[in-house]
């Protein structure tokens, strides 16, 4: 029953979506205002139809209906219920029907904010959105149809979700806000066509485009780092970076995007660089579309990589036409934007250290690129399996990671337009002095590693001048007007919220810089086999086997491994950390249990255990300063959150869409 | 949704008109120019170096064909571990046992403990190196990752190569 009202409800919105389409071309074409409300119309048939195929699979999946070959493939009577909520995107046809949902919520919310002051533009930009949703609604319809009907025998009970999908509770929250990141790329790309289409890119619209990639932007980077948090957390490697595939999937259309934020002020104030700054949009999509080909067809040996799946060519075929026309597009187009605008740059200004910072990003996405895909190309040509490991990551990126934290605190200080006067280099130069001090103490506590002092360094120098151009305003403003510091810097940070926001959003970004230098160069590890009542030495204290036990839950049964961590001055603490063996799988899954601190994460992963014997192998880790990652990372979410609040309602309405 | 006007910072000179006619051929050569001479050095860059952080992913057999070419790369060794060939000393974290894939028998040694499931029989993917002795010494170690999985009889079909990789049970 579910599977043919899911079947018509996707096939409903397929049908809206391919209509919208075409009447939003007509409508842009025509300049038709008729066409325009019923392409609007059928945008939130679209996204009403999302909403309801989701409801359906999610009713589906909760009343174990096993007729639906989805519920039947990850579905299990024996999981708990927020793990059978999650199941949607557990597997690879729930996840493209999540991320269908996600198109629709965010095809919806352009439509009902696009006012009719872009009468040029919008038409263009709805089409080219429903265009995408054609390509998405036709895979869920399709070949990824979750609704497919179970072959008889309809099965009793299903083997339930991935194990190392259910557990831990972060995979509740990861793959959404990876998929409101990826797929809200989608709106940005759409106004970039619709600019490119339409030959008018003015201020109005620009401000529009950075808003909606700000959202999806501020979703990806929460969904990085939740991400990071959930390896770390689940895996048991005791890392939460690894250049894995599927992390550069995601990190890809972050580095463009978070250039393209960066281009677009220089675009809102001078209209410059607005072949650069659309050439980063229509990018940070397609590259969307490159990782979802990367972790959904299967290409790639990884937890995210579902089973092969015929996903893979239509994929292909899709990021292949969507490259040729943006890259037509923005030959044949661009040129209609208006005149070639003076190179930007010249002297030491605000101008050039944004051009700088795109540069580097550039870079970064060029390097990334060529480390995840080499050996994708690789193997299509020669047939040989190879990776491509992490320091050669890392020797690319931590020179360009630690120039952009230069810039970082470079940029704000000068201004724009025009070379800085004596007074701003001094400032910066006092600043760069304070950096030098900061590495020298480092050096004499003992900080020998050459990289993440230089890190610590060049955050205090970035951070000093970020504070300061927070700051700075705020007191010319208390002087001027003889108002209370506080007052001026309320004031101040309310007119500009825009800009704080992004301040925010820097010393998020230094937090995390600091943190991961330093946590991966301080780290120590070591593997103690211990027998029941034996202890073992690590990092100034003592790891005492206690004996394990079984625990049973109705899904799994658990073999935790108990542990007492004695210091000089007695009993510190007791870990549990653990592994699970699922009912429907063979292979044990462990949970690593981690004392996090302020100043270090103490991190257990059991890698054996045998209870015949009394005999526990266990991997201990220590890591500074681990948990600044995930703080750095809510800075960042709260300055992302100031930037991109609505701006209230009196200027919304003077305001363009 | 709807952005702020955007605030003009309080340091921002009014923004210089920019009225210059179109690029003249000669800065478009430039600029074409530049661009083609930064692509070329970041690839010579990016691509210059590349080979020496590949990680290969081999079988005993190919790691034995690439010779002496194999010492001291970074290699993902996978197949099966040898029968009666597993020793694990707790007390030195010491774990030595061979890996084959039927025609060619690799010894490894690898420090830790070896992974709950790790037992003879079972298909493996140790990573690390290969030393000039023809000992394969190895820091990580990945279990195959299936619930029947039963020891390949002689010898390991390609088929059966690559599932091996993309099953194991690590990242």
């Amino acid at each position: 029953m579910i599977s043919l009202l899911g079947r018509a409800v996707v096939l409903l919105g397929l049908a809206a979506c391919a209509t919208g389409a075409v009447t939003g071309l007509i409508a842009a074409l025509r300049q038709s205002p008729e066409a325009l409300r019923l392409t609007r119309a059928l945008a939130y048939v679209f996204a009403g139809s999302m909403v309801l195929a989701t409801g359906l699979m999610e009713a589906a999946l909760l009343t174990h209906d096993f007729s639906v070959s989805y519920v039947a493939e990850v579905g299990s009577l024996s999981t708990p219920t927020w793990v059978t909520v999650v199941s949607l995107w557990s597997s690879l046809n729930g996840s493209i029907l999540l991320w269908g949902l996600v198109l629709g919520l965010f095809v919806g919310a352009f439509t009902y904010v696009t006012t009719d002051k872009n009468p040029l533009q919008t038409p263009w930009a709805l089409s080219m959105a429903l265009l995408v949703g054609v390509f998405f609604t036709f895979l869920v319809a399709g070949v990824a149809n979750p609704f497919a009907p179970s072959p008889e025998p309809i099965p009793a009970d299903g083997p339930g979700p991935n194990p190392l999908l259910q557990n831990h509770v972060l995979m509740v929250i990861h793959p959404p806000f990876l998929y409101l990141g990826y797929v809200g790329m989608t709106i940005p790309f759409a106004m970039g066509c619709a600019a490119l289409l339409a030959g008018r890119l003015d201020a109005a619209w620009v401000r529009g485009l950075r808003s909606w990639m700000l959202v999806p932007w501020g979703f990806l980077t929460v969904g990085i780092i939740l991400g990071g948090w959930w390896s770390y957390e689940v895996l048991g490697w005791g890392g939460w970076w690894a250049w894995d595939p599927v992390e550069n999937a995601s990190f890809l259309p972050w580095l463009t995007a978070t250039a393209f934020l960066h281009s677009a002020m220089v675009m809102e104030r001078k209209e410059q660089l607005r072949g650069w700054t659309l050439s980063l949009v229509l990018a940070t999509f397609l590259l969307t579309l490159l990782g979802t080909f990367m972790t959904r067809s299967g290409i790639f040996n990884s937890v995210h990589s579902f089973t092969e799946s015929p996903i893979g060519p239509v994929f292909l075929a899709f990021l292949a036409v969507a490259l040729i026309g943006s890259l037509a597009l923005l030959a044949f187009r661009i040129d209609a934007l208006g005149p070639v605008e003076d190179a930007v740059g010249g002297g030491i200004t605000r101008d050039t250290a944004f051009s700088f910072n795109n540069l580097l990003f550039t870079n970064f996405t060029f390097v990334v690129l060529v480390g995840t895909v080499y050996p994708l190309l690789n193997e299509a040509i020669t047939g040989k399996q190879i990776s491509v490991g992490e320091p050669w990551f890392d020797r690319y990126t931590a020179p360009l990671g630690l120039l952009l934290v230069f810039l970082m605190g470079v940029g704000p200080a000068l201004p724009w337009g025009r070379s800085a006067s004596a007074g701003q280099l001094k400032k910066i130069g006092g600043a760069g002095l304070i950096s030098l001090v900061v590495a020298g103490l480092c050096v004499a506590v003992g900080l020998r590693k050459v990289w993440p002092v230089a890190t610590i360094s060049m955050a205090a120098f970035a951070l000093l001048l970020t504070l300061d151009a927070m700051w700075a305003p705020a007191a010319a403003r208390a002087q001027a007007k003889g108002e209370a510091l506080g007052a001026a810097a309320w004031a101040v940070a309310r007119s500009a919220r825009r800009r704080y926001g992004g301040y925010i959003v820097h010393i998020g970004v230094l937090i995390i810089a600091v943190a991961h230098a330093s946590a991966t160069a301080w780290q120590t590890k070591e593997t103690l086999t211990l027998r029941q009542g034996e202890s073992g030495q690590f990092a100034g204290m003592e790891v005492r086997y206690e004996g394990s036990a079984w625990q049973e839950q109705p899904h799994r049964r658990s073999l935790v491994a108990n542990f007492a961590l004695l210091g000089p001055e007695g009993l510190i603490g007791t870990v549990s950390p653990r592994l699970n063996h699922y009912k429907k799988m063979g292979t044990p899954i462990g949970t690593p249990e981690v004392r996090t601190g302020l100043t270090e994460d103490l991190y257990f992963s059991l890698v054996n255990v045998d209870p015949a014997v009394g005999l526990a192998s266990v991997e201990v880790h220590r890591k500074p300063l681990v948990v600044w990652l995930w703080i750095g990372g809510l800075v960042m979410l709260a300055g992302t959150v100031i930037s991109a609040w609505p701006a209230g309602r009196a200027r919304a309405a003077a305001g363009p869409a | 949704m709807t952005p702020e006007p955007s605030p003009s910072a309080p340091t921002a000179a009014p923004p210089v008109p920019s009225t210059r006619p179109a690029a003249t051929l000669q800065r478009r050569l430039f600029l074409v120019g530049s661009l083609l001479v930064a692509g070329l050095a970041l690839s010579v860059v990016a691509f210059g170096d590349l080979g020496e952080d590949l990680v290969y992913f081999w079988d005993p057999s190919q790691m034995a064909a690439a010779g002496e070419d194999a010492v001291g790369a970074t290699i993902r060794l996978g197949g099966v571990v040898k029968a009666g060939t597993v020793q694990w000393q707790p007390d030195a974290n010491s774990l030595k046992f061979i890996v084959t894939d039927g025609k060619v028998e690799v010894p490894v040694e690898a420090t830790g403990a070896p992974p709950q499931m790790f037992r003879e029989g079972i298909g493996v993917v140790v990573e690390g190196t290969l030393t000039k002795s023809g000992v394969f010494t190895s820091d990580r170690l990945m279990v195959k990752h299936s619930n029947e999985y039963k020891a390949p009889e002689g010898e390991m079909s390609a088929e059966e190569r690559k599932t091996l990789y993309t099953t194991v049970e690590e990242l």
